[in-house]
């Protein structure tokens, strides 16, 4: 048991799993930076696993299959901002019929290319390579846990600094955290801040969809009924204790990734696996307790009582 | 009827029509019969007094589900948990079913009580941990339901676990299940208690003191604070109410006479159906079983399509979320709205103006 958890290929699953919940949480931290909480996560990534087995097995290419799998992604945060934005659907509710369609809508369309209602192994898809960076293989061990991964595990480790440079550093960056702050403040120094939440729920929805076709198309290639199976959630989850950062989303979700991988390491063993799998969940919650109660002390402190 | 309660019924159906269009758009996309799969849809409970019986028998989970949450939701808690409170309601009345032997008429009694306790328990972690740490209810409840769900697996599958059949429990007594009212359908005594829980539900929250802080304190926090009312209080007391029920109802499904074991392997949604339910019923335990007919009618419905063509019943799924999104949207059909005010405006100022 101990053997397996210090291999090499133990810390490498760790960035496997982690993968599609660093994606969401990044969604899930730009989306709270402007102020709104992306309850579709859930939704838009299990749309994007489905869409990225459908293009990629219409083009025939993995690459143009991702690439119109984040334009579907961003197309679905568009359509979730109009709704919050120009309708005033209460954006908790208008998320939760998007996770519904989704629900629904993905097992529709799979019947409907594939003819199978459970996964859709006979559509022909394609997955993005793995990759091997050059000299890195050679480090033994670190070496192990960091080369061979899919490409798009360098992508959301990528997306983190990416993320965290369009936040801190450029104007767009300064606009989305001063409507997320104080929308009426923005305003007043003329903002849009319809328009900066459009944009910021765009970007949420691309990065949801690429954790959504990592599901399908990184670590293997075909779509099952509802395989997103909570990373949504947790992701929102993520995002809040990281402090709705990138950088501190990026630690908690390879705490999660950390959670599954030795959920999945412990079925092996005699523990029972219905036991094991709450662990993530378990993590999380108490985690949050915790973020949650130290922010508020804080508050309190600063407030002065 | 006020004009606002008149263009909130002509929105509602307005809502539905353009979901059941949108649905009928995707059917003729994806079936060969399209107008079977569209007539069965919305006649099919009604060719058989059996299917009938069938609309009704789904109503009862809804109509618990429906009045927790929308208790819950009237304090302003977004407290998804009910989700979980149902399904350990189901798992904690078959326990007692197994296990303890009781006399006939006590004994589902005792199974529903003990599971409306348990999902008070469900959905008060989240209230706690929002009244203690701050924490967020929505994120902290979504993650409790994962941990009720796999609880129950492993009780399930370690505990009550009859070898013989491999994925069900132990067989549930008769003495514990409820029985049915009319014979030839499947509509059981659990009827009577949804329907009694609704009109408890909206004495509670509308004819007595703590309904009238709850709704207080979901309408403004800081006004209800101020006005002197225990918001910790109104919030635990509602969660632990909204909870209670949510567990009830899983009990009560679960002694269901047609289940003869508890099979629950995954989470079953009623949660997240109660959402469509309060917002058609707007939050109002007393509208809750006429939305929760219209769902079970759609879900009966699309069953029945599902099992005569070739179109599969999530379809159900997605007309749900087109009318909830409708309905909650503030700005859908606004300009009706307003040009519906501004002519009672002008009719009220020709009276003036006659007088």
């Amino acid at each position: 048991m101990l053997d397996a958890i210090l291999s090499p290929e133990f810390f490498s699953s760790i960035l496997r799993l982690t993968t599609p919940i660093l994606f969401a949480t990044l969604a899930a931290t730009i989306a709270a930076k402007s102020g709104i909480i992306n309850m579709a996560l859930e939704g838009i990534m299990l749309f994007c696993a489905l869409f990225g087995v459908i293009f990629s097995s219409l083009t025939g290419s993995a690459w143009l299959g991702l690439l119109l799998t984040l334009i579907a992604g961003g197309l679905i945060g568009y359509i979730l901002a109009f709704f919050v934005l120009k309708l005033k659907t209460d954006e908790i509710i208008a998320a939760i019929a998007i996770n519904l369609i989704a629900a629904g809508g993905t097992v529709l369309l799979m019947l409907a290319f594939s003819g199978d209602r459970g996964n859709s192994a006979s559509i022909i898809s394609f997955q993005t390579p793995r990759i091997n960076i050059v000299g890195l293989g050679k480090i033994p061990f670190l070496g192990e846990v960091l080369s061979n991964h899919n490409i798009l595990t360098y992508f959301s480790l990528i997306s983190v600094v990416i993320l965290h440079f369009l936040i801190y550093k450029t104007p767009l960056g300064l606009k989305i955290r001063a409507v997320g702050e104080n929308k009426d403040a923005a305003e007043s120094v003329g903002i849009s801040s319809q328009k900066v939440q459009f944009i910021a729920l765009i970007i949420s929805g691309v990065l949801a969809a690429a954790g959504g076709f990592f599901l399908s198309g990184g670590y293997m290639t075909k779509f099952t009924t509802n395989m997103t199976a909570g990373r949504g959630y947790i992701a929102l989850a993520a995002s809040s204790m990281g402090g709705n950062t990138p950088i501190g989303g990026l630690l908690v979700s390879i705490i999660f990734g950390t959670a599954q991988a030795l959920a999945n390491a412990m079925q092996l063993s005699t523990l029972p696996s219905e036991l094991v799998q709450m662990l993530p969940y378990l993590v999380t919650i108490v985690g949050l307790g915790f973020y949650s109660y130290r922010l508020k002390k804080k508050h309190e402190r600063l407030s002065g009582k | 009827m006020s004009n606002t309660t008149k263009f909130n019924v002509f929105r509602t159906a307005v809502a539905i029509i353009i979901a059941l269009a949108i649905s009928f758009g995707i059917i003729l996309l994806v079936s060969e019969e399209p107008v079977t799969a569209i007539l069965k849809l919305i006649t099919g409970p009604l060719q058989k007094s059996r299917y009938f019986g069938n609309v009704i028998e789904a109503m009862i989970p809804l109509i618990f589900t429906g009045v927790g949450v929308s208790i819950m939701f009237t304090a302003n808690q977004i407290n998804l948990a009910g989700e979980g409170s149902f399904h350990i309601g189901g798992l904690v009345a078959s326990v007692i079913a197994i296990y303890v032997t009781l006399p006939l008429g006590l004994h589902p009694i005792v199974c529903i009580l003990l599971a409306g306790l348990a999902g008070s328990v469900v959905t008060l972690i989240p209230a706690l941990m929002k009244v203690k740490t701050n924490a967020d209810e929505l994120v902290s409840s979504l993650m409790i339901n994962y941990l009720v769900l796999f609880f129950c697996n492993f009780i399930l599958l370690k505990v009550i676990r009859d070898p013989v059949t491999g994925a069900g429990s132990y067989l549930l007594p008769k003495s514990a299940s409820l029985s049915v009212i009319f014979s030839g359908t499947r509509i059981h005594t659990g009827l009577i208690l949804a329907i009694l829980v609704a009109l408890l539900g909206y004495l509670f929250l509308y004819k007595t003191k703590i309904g009238y802080e709850i709704r207080l304190t979901g309408e403004n926090e800081k006004f209800a604070k101020y006005s002197g009312i225990n918001v910790v209080k109104v919030v635990l007391i509602s969660q632990l109410v909204g909870g209670f029920i949510c567990g009830i109802g899983g009990g009560v499904e679960i002694l269901n006479p047609i289940y003869d074991r508890f099979t629950w392997a995954g989470l079953l949604g009623y949660g997240w159906d109660a959402i469509i339910i309060l917002t058609l019923a707007k939050k109002n335990p007393l509208y809750v079983p006429v939305s929760a007919f219209f769902l079970a009618y759609l879900r009966t419905g699309a069953s029945i399509m599902a099992r005569a063509t070739d179109v599969s019943a999530e379809i159900v799924l997605i007309i749900q979320g087109i009318i909830i999104v409708l309905i909650v949207a503030n700005q859908f059909l606004s300009k009706y709205k307003n040009k519906m005010i501004e002519k009672e405006a002008k009719k009220n100022l020709n009276i003036k103006e006659a007088e």
